[in-house]
């Protein structure tokens, strides 16, 4: 006898759909996203009730979609670790649309308003699809419906930049995409499956026997490498700065919090339920993926440090935040791995966080975007002033924080006694690098916003009024409640890594 | 190995050679081509590569459509070519047409916008424009 819960993830699924399809009905902006925000509402409880009943039954459960059994139908499947994600990716999307809200009027002409939030309905569907499925080609499809929906959330704020940026990051995901499916492909001409339990075994055999080496080699490099590239991994990041950039809050915020790390969940699936993560790392490949972890957390922090433009300098510390997750992919061990998902999470809150709080203070300063003229507008805008404070002091590490526990969780995965000592010597000395990169561009801004200026003014000399700017209660509630889970993190940081790690042991 | 015997294989995979090469030539053009345009063109190389390969890797020579034409011949799984890898590709050029849209569509704009099609003078000009 099924479960009743044990429907829910394809109810999430269908019910993104169904929301995508009311909010084209109806047109207006308002009612659009009043049906966006309650389907998230739904979606994050239903995600959240399957996390709690998998979790304490400690199971994991495979729904079968359709009349048709396993090789010929498909198949959704869910465990601990799936479902918690998902229920982060819709609580992040819902506080961020909340909080980009007022952006989102201005940047988006009213008539296209609609169009803007069927974009998040797709891209909320296209999520729960990608964590819960359990077959490749699925996977890639929605990798593609993922995609576009991302672009099109770029591209909402109509200028000449953002659809440069679009065209650029389309063009990357596309070439991503692209490889991925080509290691698909030859994935299935070898073993002829495309589900992931049939799958397992079929390439289990082939390790066993020692055959064909190099061609798994290379068609797990190309599929890692596809994900990689629509992560934004280290050398494949050039179109993130522009894209997070440019777009407007709410979209900065989804993509960079949300939409990054549905492929990256994809690649755990693959790592953890068609290879095991050892076979990764006797393939060479996790190899690949921890030096790229490792260039990508100095490099993004060096240029963000170089960066005077707010939005993109969050931007670039986003290369070097997915930098941590490849670095505790790329150990290929469970614990690596526990400490990746954890990073994801933490991430998925923190910068979210940052860019509805910097989207705060920029409106704050009459829409000036570069950090010198922030200078203390925490004190126009208090509630993004202390989001950012939080957000950022936990990138830096701050003990009690996110970001400290993820370096923590990292750092002892990479000193467990199976890792090489080259691993582990790149991992800590990464780690600190970064950090202290990371206070280094964090602290200033931190500072700087909350200096208090007898009279702020903006370029042209005008004088910004104290008290003009009501953030108003959506935003307030958006990054108050960011907040307190960045605190709730790391404050519970312990039974939270070990509720990741069991899941982890159920993938 | 001898020469002889890699071209050997070469031609006996055929398809997949095929494959690989209109692969790379797709993939290089979307990387280093500086003309929009061709990039989204480059793009439709590196699909139709992917979908050539899947369909070979379904196509058994001699074997016909899975199609019950003759309802007095018994069916059996030795006179079939194998029907799902031409679904995947099915599925591939649907996602490839709109994203061939998609992209045509982001280039006119970028066009009407900026009077050229070039990627790295688009760039300069919104840069320009944004100091």
């Amino acid at each position: 006898m099924r479960m009743f819960y044990e429907n829910f993830p394809f109810f999430c699924v269908f019910l993104a759909l169904l929301s995508g399809i009311l909010t084209t009905l109806v047109r207006d902006g308002k009612k659009a996203r009043a049906v966006t925000l309650a389907m998230l509402l739904c979606a994050a409880v239903l995600n959240g009730a399957v996390f709690l009943e998998t979790s304490l039954r400690n199971v994991n459960f495979t729904y079968a979609m359709g009349a048709f059994p396993a090789p010929w139908g498909n198949e959704l499947r869910a465990g601990p670790v799936e479902s918690m994600l998902c229920t982060v990716f819709c609580l992040v999307m819902l506080f961020s649309l909340m909080g980009g809200g007022k952006d989102l009027e201005e940047d988006i002409l009213p008539e296209k308003q609609n169009l803007y939030y069927i974009m998040m309905d797709l891209l909320a569907a296209s999520l729960f699809a990608l964590s819960y499925t359990n077959d490749m080609f699925t996977g890639y499809v929605f990798i593609e419906i993922n995609t576009i929906a991302a672009c099109s959330i770029v591209m909402a704020r109509d200028c000449g930049q953002t659809i440069l940026a679009t065209i650029r990051y389309l063009i990357m995901s596309l070439v991503g995409s692209g490889v991925f499916l080509f290691g698909v492909s030859m994935l299935y001409t070898i073993t002829g499956h495309l589900l992931m339990p049939s799958l397992y075994p079929a390439v289990t055999a082939l390790f066993d026997n020692d055959s064909l080496h190099y061609p798994l080699a290379v068609l797990s490099g190309m599929m890692c490498v596809g994900l990689a590239v629509k992560s934004a991994l280290f050398p494949f990041h050039t179109w993130l700065p522009t894209a997070h950039g440019s777009a407007t809050t709410a979209s900065s915020a989804v993509l960079s919090g949300v939409v990054l790390k549905g492929y990256i969940i994809l690649l755990i699936k693959i790592m953890c339920r068609v290879f095991t993560p050892e076979e990764i790392g006797s393939l060479g490949v996790g190899s690949v993926l921890f030096v790229l972890g490792a260039c990508a957390m100095i490099y993004g922090s060096v240029w963000a440090v170089r960066e005077t433009h707010a939005k993109r300098m969050i931007a670039y510390s986003s290369v070097a935040q997915v930098g941590y997750i490849y670095l505790g992919l790329g150990l290929c061990t469970p614990a690596g791995i526990t400490a990746a998902i954890f990073q994801i999470v933490a991430h998925a809150f923190t910068k979210p966080l940052l860019f509805i709080a910097t989207g705060g203070l920029i409106r704050a300063s009459g829409h000036q975007k570069k950090l010198y003229y922030l200078r203390g507008a925490a004190w126009r805008n208090v509630a993004a002033g202390l989001g950012f404070t939080v957000g950022g002091l936990s990138m830096v590490g701050l003990p009690l924080l996110a970001g400290f526990v993820t370096k923590l969780v990292l750092g002892q995965a990479a000193l467990a006694e199976e890792i090489p000592q080259w691993q582990m010597i790149t991992a800590l000395a990464a780690i600190a690098v970064s950090s202290l990169l990371n206070a280094w561009y964090y602290l200033p801004v931190i500072l700087q916003i909350w200096k208090k200026e007898p009279e702020p003014r903006g370029p042209e000399g005008e004088v910004y009024d104290e008290h003009k700017e009501n953030p108003g209660l959506s935003f307030r509630t958006a990054v108050l409640c960011m907040s307190i889970v960045v605190v709730l993190l790391g404050c519970l940081a312990r039974p939270f890594v070990q509720l990741i790690a069991r899941g982890v042991a159920l993938l | 190995m001898e020469l002889n015997e890699i071209l050997r294989h070469l031609a006996e995979n055929r398809f997949e050679t095929a494959s690989v090469l209109l692969f790379v030539v797709g993939l290089a053009g979307m990387l280093f081509n500086r003309n929009l345009f061709k990039k989204v063109v480059s793009m439709g190389f590196m699909d139709s590569a992917i979908f050539l390969f899947l369909t070979s890797a379904g196509y058994v020579e001699g074997r016909i459509a899975p199609i019950i034409a003759d309802p007095s011949v018994p069916a059996t799984v030795e006179v079939y070519s194998n029907p799902l890898p031409a679904g995947l590709v099915l599925t591939g050029i649907v996602v490839s047409v709109s994203f061939t849209a998609f992209g045509l569509a982001l280039t006119q704009r970028l066009y009407k916008k900026y009077h050229s099609l070039n990627i790295d003078e688009i760039m300069m000009q919104a840069r320009k424009s944004e100091d």
